[in-house]
């Protein structure tokens, strides 16, 4: 059974597939649905749902179309998801494939540094970090990818210490493969599919974290996200809902769709689940 | 002219005529507890160390000043009952009310008043030091009931300096000698007002009760205050709705809660009372960044802002349109002064006059950090600007970094307000004196504005003892800076007071709920 069915086998993944599909071509052509920036006022002041045709989600405060802030939120939202989690990878998996294909006191050294960084509570240690840089994308990014690398690394360390006794890694080694080599030419390919599925999962709590910190008033003052939109509306709730509730539903869709996604990912790469429905 | 003699029973007549006929008809009942909120909760209650809001507001009810003053600006007796100010404008002469008493029960005197104004507030107040190193020649006792201030030129604001935030009397038997920052007595606040401290539950509330030997006889109505800390502002809204507090002032809660408060019945509302303060909002603009050397741009600024919309739509419609440096409410305010309406193809062809090409630009823009309406105040102005077509990055910092950035001269564009204490002399000049281009503190001449006519006039100003002098010379102040555009004035701020109708007598004078509540009561 190939892959692409093992996945089409599982109907959420389906879905979530679909709503992930939908949020990125609105990302990819908020350009295009909302020409101009999604910070001009372009309305009459908080405007309800459905109050005029040209603003169907309603406005903001200043007058601000709030379909057009949810169509470029996608963007900084999807942007920062991907990056920060591309940047956590990478560092994840160069740490420990070196701690775990090493071993001894490089393993050690690689390990309590990685566990210095679990021992904080990670959105704290965010917090921390977006404050005293600033708060800009850039910042975000990186807290987002400092916080969240440590989990990769745990997992590539395991996987490759169980890898390097197999023997054909051994095989490797009495081919007189450098070191480099066996580690990205043998071992990583094997270790692919538990990263994926992390990864997959990681996107999803890169924008639920990039929420929170835009939420807190820590996000890029110059980007439209969605956790700035909850959060500038927060305390306006019982005067005009629909300034949270609309962006708080595309993060609520998100996150599903990316969770869903990586729930297949994980059903059709896990070669212990590979029987099972064959 | 000057030469005013005034009796505490003619000035007491007037207060007694100006309050409102309801509470002038009933006959005040004593006894009863006064909830309010102190937000954000005060370091000290010590005024004379420390003059923000909070401190003030319930520091106020513990310490006095020699003046206060009326919504009308006018002078009123406090701990002076009467003053006398010479001819030449140099000497200023008080008398001290009779049998006022510390809290500690020793009497207060004239050795107070001196010690307060040449030693503890020339040590510890920036603002009285400023005043006194310039003009101040001496302050001597000559009895126990007399205080006497010489000056070496005459300085007509001067009888503005005696407020509470600005000239609080301080015991001397309790701080002479010692670190002012280090007394015990900071704790233990000991004052001449109606209330004394009796327990301050950090986090929760400051209890206030009644002075049994308080100057004025038969007075305090009210036994206890409560000044209650609530951190959150919905749940201060809230505790108000519920009757925990009867009181809400600015700043309390957010503006859309005061508009859907003010709409309840049983709450009475207000906006007197800041008469003394009267802070304008502005937009500063560093004089030394480029493009804002260049009069035309700073011209475009004022007419691509709509002040109208700022007030009605981001400030919940609190506050009056500014068209200038010196507040609405304030004496020597004129309105004759260049007019900037809403009208952005002006403001384009004022940029395109000027030669700049905003595209070359990426400016700062600092917003204030004191929560939502703030945050879309700088969003508005960027979007604003934004169609002039310079580019616009907000920064985003806490109440530190904005301080730090604006004494050190760090900025683009930054949102401010001051409070303007009665005379131009006292808060407004500060602002646009060239000697004041000073680095060290957020409320001085930060955008580094040179005009010698300005600070020739300001001068004048200052030091008239006629009237009439004075307010042309402001009149002709007024025109040239916002012709100008020393700063994009936006918004002289309201502050609304909320409060149930059995309290009564509340706002009574210029400095409003900061004014000791002695003659408060509570209808039962």
């Amino acid at each position: 059974m190939s892959f692409t069915r093992r996945f089409a086998a599982h109907p959420g993944a389906l879905i979530g597939l679909l709503l992930l599909a939908a949020v990125l071509f609105i990302a990819a052509f908020a350009g295009l649905l909302y020409p101009g920036d999604p910070w001009q006022s372009v309305g009459p002041p908080l405007l309800p749902p459905g109050g005029d045709p040209l603003y169907p989600l309603g406005t903001d405060l200043l007058g601000r179309d709030i379909a057009a802030g949810l169509a470029h939120g996608a963007r900084v939202s999807l942007l920062i998801g991907v990056i920060s989690t591309m940047a956590a990878v990478l560092v994840g998996v160069v740490l420990g494939a070196i701690a775990g294909f090493f071993g001894g006191w490089v393993d050690d050294l690689l390990m309590r540094f990685t566990e210095f960084f679990q021992t904080i509570p990670a959105f704290a240690m965010a917090v921390v970090l977006v404050a005293i840089f600033t708060p800009s994308i850039t910042s975000i990014t990186g807290a987002i990818a400092i916080v969240s690398w440590p989990p990769v690394a745990r997992l590539v360390r395991a996987e490759f210490m169980s890898l390097k006794s197999r023997e054909f890694v051994q095989a490797a080694v009495t081919l007189g493969q450098r070191p480099l080599r066996i580690m990205f030419s043998q071992i990583l390919p094997n270790t692919m599919s538990p990263i994926i599925v992390t990864a997959s999962l990681m996107v999803a709590t890169a924008i639920l974290t990039e929420s929170s910190l835009s939420f807190l008033g820590l996000g890029d003052r110059n980007m439209m996200s969605w956790g700035y939109m909850i959060g500038a509306a927060r305390t306006m709730l019982r005067e005009a809902w629909w300034l949270s509730v609309f962006p708080g539903v595309a993060i609520l869709l998100t996150v599903i769709a990316i969770n869903l996604i990586g729930e297949g990912l994980n059903d059709a790469v896990n070669p212990h689940l590979r029987g099972r429905k064959d | 002219m000057l030469q005013r003699i005034r009796s505490a029973c003619a000035v007491a007549m007037a207060v007694a005529l100006s309050v409102t006929p309801l509470s002038a008809q009933e006959t005040p009942q004593p006894g009863g507890a006064l909830n309010m909120i102190v937000q954000p909760e005060p370091p000290i209650l010590m005024v004379g160390l420390n003059t923000q809001g909070p401190t003030l507001y319930a520091g106020g009810q513990i310490y006095q000043s020699l003046l206060t003053y009326g919504k009308d600006l006018e002078p009123l007796p406090l701990l002076a009952k009467s003053w006398d100010v010479s001819e030449d404008g140099l000497t200023y002469t008080f008398t001290l009310q009779d049998n006022v008493k510390w809290h500690d029960g020793q009497p207060m005197t004239a050795d107070d008043v001196v010690f307060t104004g040449d030693k503890f507030l020339r040590e510890a107040h920036p603002r009285w030091r400023l005043i006194a190193n310039t003009y101040v020649e001496s302050i001597t006792a000559p009895d126990p009931q007399t205080v006497v201030f010489k000056l070496s030129k005459p300085f007509s604001a001067f009888i503005y300096s005696f407020e509470l935030s600005s000239f609080p009397i301080i015991p001397k038997h309790i701080y002479e000698g010692t670190d002012y920052r280090t007394n015990p007595a900071n704790q233990n606040p000991i004052g001449t007002g109606p209330f004394m401290l009796k327990e301050w539950k950090r986090g929760q509330y400051i209890h206030l009760v009644k002075n049994p030997d308080y100057w004025k006889p038969g007075l305090p109505y009210l036994d206890e205050l409560y000044f209650r800390v609530i951190p959150d502002s919905a749940s201060r809204a809230i505790a108000f709705e519920q009757g925990t507090v009867d009181i809400l002032r600015g700043g309390d809660v957010e503006g859309f809660e005061v508009r859907r408060l003010t709409g309840m019945p049983d709450v009475e509302n207000s906006v007197e009372g800041w008469e003394m303060y009267s802070p304008v909002v502005f937009l500063e603009m560093n004089l030394k960044t480029p493009p804002f050397e260049k009069k035309e741009v700073r011209q475009a600024v004022m007419h691509v802002l709509d002040r109208n919309f700022i007030v009605q739509t981001i400030m919940f419609g609190i506050g009056q349109p500014a068209d200038g440096p010196f507040a609405a409410t304030t004496k020597y305010h004129t309105d004759d002064v260049p007019q900037y309406p809403y009208d952005i193809e002006k403001a384009k062809e004022l940029i395109a006059a000027s030669g700049v090409n905003p595209g070359d630009y990426t400016i700062r823009l600092m917003g204030l950090p004191y929560g939502s309406q703030w945050d879309r105040l700088a969003e508005y102005v960027k979007q604003q600007l934004e169609q002039l077509g310079f580019n616009i990055t907000i920064q985003a910092v806490d109440p530190g970094g904005w301080s730090q950035a604006m004494s050190d001269f760090n900025f683009d564009l930054a949102f401010n307000f001051t409070y303007q204490y009665g005379d131009p002399a006292q808060g407004v000049a500060r602002h646009y004196l060239s000697s004041n281009i000073v680095k060290g503190t957020p409320y001085g001449n930060n955008v580094s504005y040179e005009n010698p006519a300005v600070d020739q006039l300001f001068a004048e100003a200052a030091s008239s003892t006629d009237p009439d002098e004075v307010a042309a010379k402001y009149a002709e102040v007024q025109q040239i800076l916002v012709d100008d555009v020393a700063m994009a004035w936006l918004f002289d701020m309201q502050n609304v007071t909320l409060w149930r109708p059995k309290v009564r007598n509340l706002i009574r004078t210029g400095i409003g709920l900061n004014e000791s509540m002695d003659e408060v009561w509570i209808s039962k």
